[in-house]
């Protein structure tokens, strides 16, 4: 018996809340998809917890004073260059009242004022000033203790990786690089070498919960067979070479990689020519397929989510920066973060906006994830007790060279567990 | 008089490209452009801030043909229906046979559980051209305000 089955059969962790019935993480109880108990708790001890949140990347607040509004889990924050070239954090509910102080998406600013009674903070969220502090024509103002210093906007830790940006509630979370991790590190690396320019974002909006969508991008078994825009155009792809690697610690991030058997592809090809000609489904203009060569292996996908709120994404020529946002146990927002690299030859420029087709709300390779999160939402709703079934390639739980498993999923479901303690 | 016939024939050409949209015959839609142009939708606040990135980018004929080919034979969705609404056109002459115009649009979606909802609004931005055929899209740009995509999108808008 190996340590993983014993580990199966070891009696379930009861939690009053939500019990899976296995600690191996092939058993996933439905109601962590839509139970309300649940959101709560992940708010607090995930997003609120050890972790560092994705929230913007660099490219996007470059000038000393540009901030964006975004959110950790569902708590609105404010992230800010700040004056010294430094980054900032801050939750955006005013000291005084709670209002939102901060009303724009984007934008530039020396200092921030709340409209309703323009208590004004600087670009790291302390206290500037209190209109009639100090009263008018006798009148009193604020007490004579009152403090700016302790009334400042709920500061969070930030600090960024290869121009990501994240941040943290948490005063104990390890360094942002040794919480990224030895096995994940090397594959940012990858996509973020040299300088990069952010050429805009898409939004999606998905009637399902979050951790559907982090399932999905953990999922290499669900690509040929839900997406079959390859397939129905007979783009073969043999002779990939491929990868599922989880972070060794806690499984909560992980890659998939998928590259091109250059000499096998090209065979392919030729006999998908003919093929494709006789079933008459071909595409006239390929060239939203095409892929120039910008890194030593010529993978075609790169998918790495970094928990809890990023998937950094290659695919073909399109780099993304995708954040996830939870919005409620049955909704997420998902805003892909598109750049390309400073140095971009024109060609290159012009390539990466044309496979925008590929990836995003209607991407040709993509758009079917919201569909699928939201078929297991409506399907799983009246059951809360039922489980998924994630046995996919658990005989090898350690095999990486494949796509064809569940074994990320499984260690993610292993990851969450610890952390909410169920 | 002129003014009119070429209110009337642009006015004429919308109606029928949102007809074909909103009654399912897709494989009309490229008709409605020329052979080489642009058809993309962005949203607006990459738009306003001068950032290229949309949802769908275009820039031939062949694309719009195979995005509808992908449609019908590849991709999964709920089935769905649009209706446009169109409104505000403003014409500008560029020459006795290219004009551009601006105009707004309200689609309404209605999914398989039998609700409707607006699902975007936005405005068209496009240049026309006169054709042997008649009056045809050489760039239809379609920046949208509903920046938040609800699920997905497959119909072209």
């Amino acid at each position: 018996m190996s340590h993983l089955d014993e580990a199966a059969a070891a009696p379930a962790t009861v939690h009053p809340l939500v019990q899976f019935p296995r600690t191996d993480g092939s058993r996933t109880p439905y109601k962590v998809f839509s139970s309300q108990e649940v959101y709560e708790r992940e708010q607090e001890k995930i997003f609120r917890g050890p972790v560092w949140n994705f929230l913007a990347l660099e490219a996007e607040i470059e000038k000393p004073g540009d901030f964006k509004s975004t959110f950790v889990g569902d708590t609105p924050v404010v992230v800010t260059r700040t004056d010294d070239g430094s980054l900032a954090a801050w939750v955006n509910k005013c000291s005084h009242r709670g209002a939102t102080v901060c009303r724009e998406q984007r934008g530039n600013a020396s200092s921030h004022s709340c409209a309703y009674h323009q208590w004004s903070f600087d670009q790291r969220g302390n206290l500037l000033g209190v209109p009639f502090r100090r009263g008018q024509n006798g009148m009193a103002g604020m007490p004579k203790d009152f403090d700016p210093k302790c009334h400042g906007l709920r500061q969070l830790r930030v600090d960024s990786y290869k121009g990501l940006v994240f941040a943290t509630f948490s005063e104990t979370v390890e360094p942002l690089v040794d919480y990224l991790g030895a096995e994940m590190t090397p594959w940012l690396d990858r996509i973020f070498h040299k300088p990069i320019v952010y050429l805009g974002c898409t939004r999606q909006y998905s009637k399902s919960n979050w951790k559907l969508y982090l399932e999905n991008v953990k999922d290499p078994y669900h690509a040929s067979l839900l997406h079959l825009f390859h397939t129905t155009f007979n783009i073969f792809r043999v002779g990939m070479k491929a990868r599922s690697i989880a972070d060794k610690r806690h499984g909560l991030h992980s890659i998939i990689t998928a590259t091109k058997n250059q000499e096998e592809t090209s065979d392919a090809y030729k006999q998908q020519a003919i093929r494709s000609f006789d079933e008459g489904f071909q595409l006239e203009d390929p060239s939203v397929l095409g892929q120039i060569q910008e890194f030593e292996e010529n993978t075609t996908n790169h998918i790495q989510p970094i928990f809890p709120q990023l998937v950094v994404q290659q695919i073909h020529n399109t780099l993304v920066a995708r954040q996830l946002l939870t919005k409620g146990p049955d909704n997420f927002e998902l805003i892909f973060h598109f750049f390309g690299y400073a140095d971009d030859t024109p060609e290159m420029r012009a390539l990466r906006i044309k496979q925008a087709n590929l990836v995003g709300p209607a991407g040709y390779i993509s758009m079917e994830d919201t569909e699928a999160t939201e078929m297991v939402q409506r399907g799983t709703r009246r059951d809360p007790d039922s489980c998924s079934v994630i046995e996919m390639s658990k005989d090898k739980p350690d095999q990486e060279d494949t796509l064809i498993t569940e074994s990320l999923i499984r260690k993610f479901w292993q990851g969450y567990q610890k952390l909410m303690a169920f | 008089m002129e003014q009119m016939i070429l209110w009337f024939e642009l006015h004429q050409l919308q109606q029928q490209y949102i007809s074909a949209l909103d009654n399912d015959r897709l494989e009309q839609w490229a008709d409605f452009f020329t052979e080489e142009c642009i058809y993309e939708i962005v949203p607006r606040e990459n738009e306003d801030a001068g950032l290229p990135i949309g949802i769908i980018y275009c820039d031939s004929k062949r694309m719009l043909r195979d995005r509808v080919l992908s449609l019908r034979h590849a991709n999964i969705y709920e089935v769905h229906s649009y209706r446009h609404m169109t409104s505000g056109m403003q014409i500008r002459v560029i020459d006795a046979d290219t004009v551009e115009t601006e105009s707004s649009y309200v689609v309404v979606q209605t999914l398989q559980d039998g609700e409707s909802f607006v699902y975007q609004a936005g405005r068209y931005l496009d240049v026309i051209v006169r054709t042997p055929d008649g009056w045809r899209y050489k760039a239809k740009r379609v920046i949208y305000d509903t920046s938040r995509v609800a699920t997905l999108l497959a119909t072209p808008i």
